[in-house]
């Protein structure tokens, strides 16, 4: 069962990641990353991140993507026209892509650990919490300086008149 | 037949390679972006694979992959609006996000 749900959602999230890359329209490859990271959500859940999978729905599926529709359409940007592919600059592109993929495919049998059973019931939130608020508590201050930063940026970079 | 690590890994090295080739092939300032947010979500997948398949401490998983996943997150959002703002303010100074024709630094 859980090894059906696992291929399920991860063959959900690259054929949708795929189709973000072959799709001509923007908006269609904003939506298609969408469906993407529900799935990838869902492998969290599988690995008992359930914390990390409904941060990832709230902050990607939701926040993120809808701002890159909100700025597609802004833009009102059209399916790009055809133009001349870039010959070399796609050969050297899928040169390293395969060559990643044949170095993970060699690697891979390495990793041939199975799930180690837990004592307890996770409860990753409280968890991830105390962490938080503990050992990461500098760090946690620091990243709310940087999105407070980032705000204030955006604002600046977006005003009409750029000086 | 059980899930392993090398399966996790497996799904995530494929969704950074889908990314890394959209870097590669599209044009599309926009659509470059969003193949960036991939990789960044593919590394974040093996790195809650790591923490769940460690041996666990104290009957619980390492839950310090998670709280950099958690980190990696934040600023991702951070960057994605600071990064569209960027967009934003070239678009109206070009009127294009097609990346061959934005090749000058200044005007």
């Amino acid at each position: 069962m859980e090894v059906a749900l696992f291929w399920i959602f991860a063959a959900l999230m690259l054929g949708f990641g795929a189709a973000v890359i072959f799709l001509k329209s923007p908006v269609s490859s904003a939506l298609s990353l969408v469906v993407s990271f529900l799935g990838l959500a869902a492998l969290f859940l599988l690995l008992d991140a359930f914390f990390i999978g409904i941060i990832q729905v709230l902050v990607y599926a939701g926040a993120v993507m809808v701002l890159f529709l909100f700025i597609i359409m802004l833009l009102d940007l059209k399916t790009e026209r055809a133009r001349k592919l870039n010959i070399p600059a796609l050969i050297g592109g899928l040169m390293v892509v395969v060559g990643f993929i044949a170095l993970l495919v060699k690697l891979l049998p390495d990793f041939h650990i199975a799930k180690p059973a837990l004592a307890r019931p996770v409860n990753d939130v409280a968890s991830v919490g105390m962490l938080l608020f503990s050992d990461y508590n500098l760090p946690f201050q620091i990243i709310g300086v940087l999105l407070l930063v980032a705000t204030v940026g955006v604002v600046l970079l977006s005003r009409k008149e750029l000086k | 037949m059980t899930l392993t690590l090398g399966h996790f890994l497996l799904v995530s090295g494929l969704l950074f390679a889908l990314g890394l080739a959209g870097v590669m092939l599209r044009r599309n300032i926009i659509v470059i972006f969003m193949c960036l947010e991939m990789m960044l979500n593919a590394a974040n997948l093996s790195l809650v694979a790591f923490s769940r398949f460690r041996p666990p401490i104290d009957g619980m998983p390492d839950y310090n992959a998670q709280i950099m996943v958690f980190f990696i997150i934040t600023v991702a959002a951070a960057e994605v609006a600071v990064g569209l703002a960027i967009i934003v303010a070239l678009f109206r100074a070009k009127q294009t996000v097609h990346v061959e024709d934005l090749n000058s630094l200044k005007f």
